[in-house]
């Protein structure tokens, strides 16, 4: 099957206040008409890849191909191949919606007569017909994620850069776009999705990569992802540390994941939830040791991390520049808690 | 959700052929998308129509009916005539402005990576946002025109030099326009690039002769404020509004605006190029 995305030892250094490696030598190749996931934490790499892919940014070092196209030296083309829809929603907030894909589609060299039945084709296939003619700042977030992968979806593109379409959406416009997205890949179009979230790249994406301070860590179905990982996650909470201490040795005797303690928690990633619970409570109960709270969750992107990089991942601003905050709460958005 | 699965092929847009008339032809037709985007979205922005309108009309009110009386026009001619022109080019310099805040503000956003991502002219984000800025100015103009008949203003020099001078004001103000791209390019939020273009402003439009006669300022202000571009262009204009000798005016304005473009444009684009 031919690729339809390929990078090849993307490299990107940003100079300035800071000089921040973004990428750091990505290679990636996506098969036509599938999905593929980018997980990392902010600062990762993620952004930059996307944006090397769709030709706003040079790479330093390394090529990129979009359908067989050089995205540098092929830059013209390539563009009118591909669709993108940003995390920022970049639409124009003094627009209407219907405006604004108009304008999409005439920077898009479509043909005047059909950009105006392109645009109503959209609205309705978004659901906001009846919000079409109204000024953007009047949306609410969904509404305008939504408008903003219609914008991306004007020119029909066989390939779709999505950055992480869902973050900050609730649950329920993080669902609908979703199903939008992949009713979409039903109809042939190839995704390159960015996210966060260990949840959106296993419900959309086929293969997966993770990526971390501009390298890719990890790569596979979300099945052998999570295989690697253990099914769940067995996360044990104590009155204070001493107890934590001793609860450690219990959890890591579940096998076959090492568990990890982390001030009053001590967590292990099992194969096997219920029945690792209750071997874990019976040894507890021997020891003496009373849990303060006692969970099975789901694998979050920071169990990725964890697993793969023995650390939890960090909070970095968006610029991408590092800031270790060892010990710092994991993001809680995402994974099913 | 009614979201249906959408099989059909690529779009037969326009061929992207490399020939030189139809890059120049698409760079037109970009041009004047993204020109109608900003026009709509000044319409729609309470404080945009503030500032192009209603600021301007306070600025002639001020000065004709609360400071004019204490300023003395050189020849004895009405302050109100010595005004207006001095009002048009202070006008349009402050309406520059929003040049910088509007790319600031698209780059802000997210709106900018978009249009990089689109096949789409690449000169068509900053000649679209001068050109609306142009128009806007236009219209500055001829509203500012009746403002001015309101408070008395009588050019007596005719149509063809009246409106001589309005296209004298519309250069200078493109000009500007990329000057203040640049600026607006170079500012990492809108609000930054509000703050960054005033102190720029001031001293331009008030240490110029466009509100009192440069011989009642300081000497050691006399000569950067008779010659600076606001001032060289209010005089020009005076001249052809209102009379007076006008080859010399006319031909130092068209030449700081002409050289300022010069310099402008290709710094604007290349911050354009550049900024990632």
């Amino acid at each position: 099957m031919p690729s339809a995305i390929e990078a090849e030892d993307l490299h990107k250094t940003f100079t300035g206040k800071q000089t921040v490696r973004a990428l750091a030598g990505v290679s990636f190749a996506v098969d036509e008409g599938t999905v593929f996931g980018l997980l990392g934490p902010n600062g990762s790499g993620k952004t930059t890849a996307v944006r090397v892919l769709t030709t706003i940014l040079r790479p330093d070092q390394g090529s990129a191909r979009v359908q067989g196209h050089d995205v540098v030296r092929q830059a013209g083309l390539v563009r009118t191949l591909i669709g993108l829809a940003g995390q920022y929603a970049a639409v124009d907030e003094n627009l209407t919606g219907r405006e604004n894909l108009v304008m999409v589609g005439r920077l898009n060299h479509l043909p005047g007569s059909s950009v105006a039945q392109r645009a109503r084709e959209l609205l309705v296939q978004f659901d906001l017909a009846d919000a079409g003619d109204r000024v953007l700042k009047t949306y609410s977030g969904g509404m305008r994620r939504r408008l903003d992968l219609a914008a991306a979806l004007v020119a029909r593109p066989t390939v779709l850069f999505l950055d992480e379409p869902t973050t900050g959406l609730d649950p329920q416009s993080r669902n609908d776009l979703w199903a939008v997205i992949e009713s979409l890949v039903e109809g042939g179009t190839t995704v390159l999705l960015t996210t966060q979230y260990l949840e959106e790249a296993d419900r959309l994406a086929g293969q997966l990569a993770v990526i971390d301070h501009g390298r890719v860590i990890a790569e596979g179905t979300p099945a052998q992802l999570k295989a690697e990982l253990g099914a769940t996650v067995l996360e044990v909470g104590l009155e204070d540390s001493d107890d934590a201490a001793r609860t450690r040795p219990v959890l890591d005797a579940l096998g076959p994941h090492t568990a990890n303690q982390n001030g009053n928690v001590v967590e292990v990633t099992v194969e096997q939830g219920a029945e690792a619970a209750m071997g874990a409570l019976r040894s507890l109960d021997q020891l003496g040791i009373t849990p303060a709270s006692f969970t099975l969750r789901e694998p979050s992107l920071d169990d990725v991390f964890l697993a793969l990089t023995g650390r939890r991942t960090e909070e970095e601003p968006q610029d991408g520049s590092p800031s270790r905050r060892p010990g710092a709460p994991a993001p809680t958005q995402g994974g099913t808690r | 959700m009614t979201a249906t699965a959408a099989a059909v092929p690529t779009l037969s847009g326009a061929p992207h052929s490399t020939g030189v008339a139809s890059r120049v032809r698409w760079a037109l037709s970009d041009t004047w998308t993204v020109t109608k985007r900003n026009i709509i979205g000044y319409t729609r922005i309470p404080e945009s129509l503030f500032f192009s309108t209603v600021q301007p009309v306070m600025f002639v009110l001020l000065f004709r009916y609360v400071f004019g009386g204490a300023i003395m026009a050189p020849g004895g001619i009405p302050y109100v005539d010595y005004l207006m022109p001095g009002i048009f080019v202070q006008t349009v310099a402050f309406g520059s402005v929003s040049t910088s805040i509007g790319l600031a503000e698209d780059l802000q956003k997210g709106l900018i990576e978009r249009f990089r991502a689109l096949p789409m002219a690449r000169s068509a984000v900053l000649a679209g946002r001068t050109t609306a800025d142009l128009c806007r100015n236009i219209m500055v103009v001829i509203v500012m025109t009746g403002v001015g008949f309101l408070v008395g203003f009588r050019p007596s020099t005719g149509v063809a030099a009246y409106l001589a001078g309005v296209l004298l004001i519309l250069l200078f103000a493109y000009a500007l326009s990329w000057g203040f791209a640049v600026i607006g390019l170079s500012a990492p939020n809108s609000e930054t690039a509000q703050v960054m273009s005033f102190p720029l402003l001031f001293p331009l439009t008030f240490a110029s002769s466009a509100f009192v006669p440069v011989h009642s300022m300081p000497s050691w202000l006399q000569g950067f404020a008779t010659y600076q571009p606001v001032s060289v262009t209010v005089s020009a204009c005076r001249a052809l509004m209102i009379g007076g000798p006008t080859a010399s005016w006319v031909a130092q304005s068209a030449a700081w605006s002409i050289g300022l473009l010069l310099v402008l444009t290709p710094l604007a684009v290349w911050r354009y190029r550049n900024r990632t």
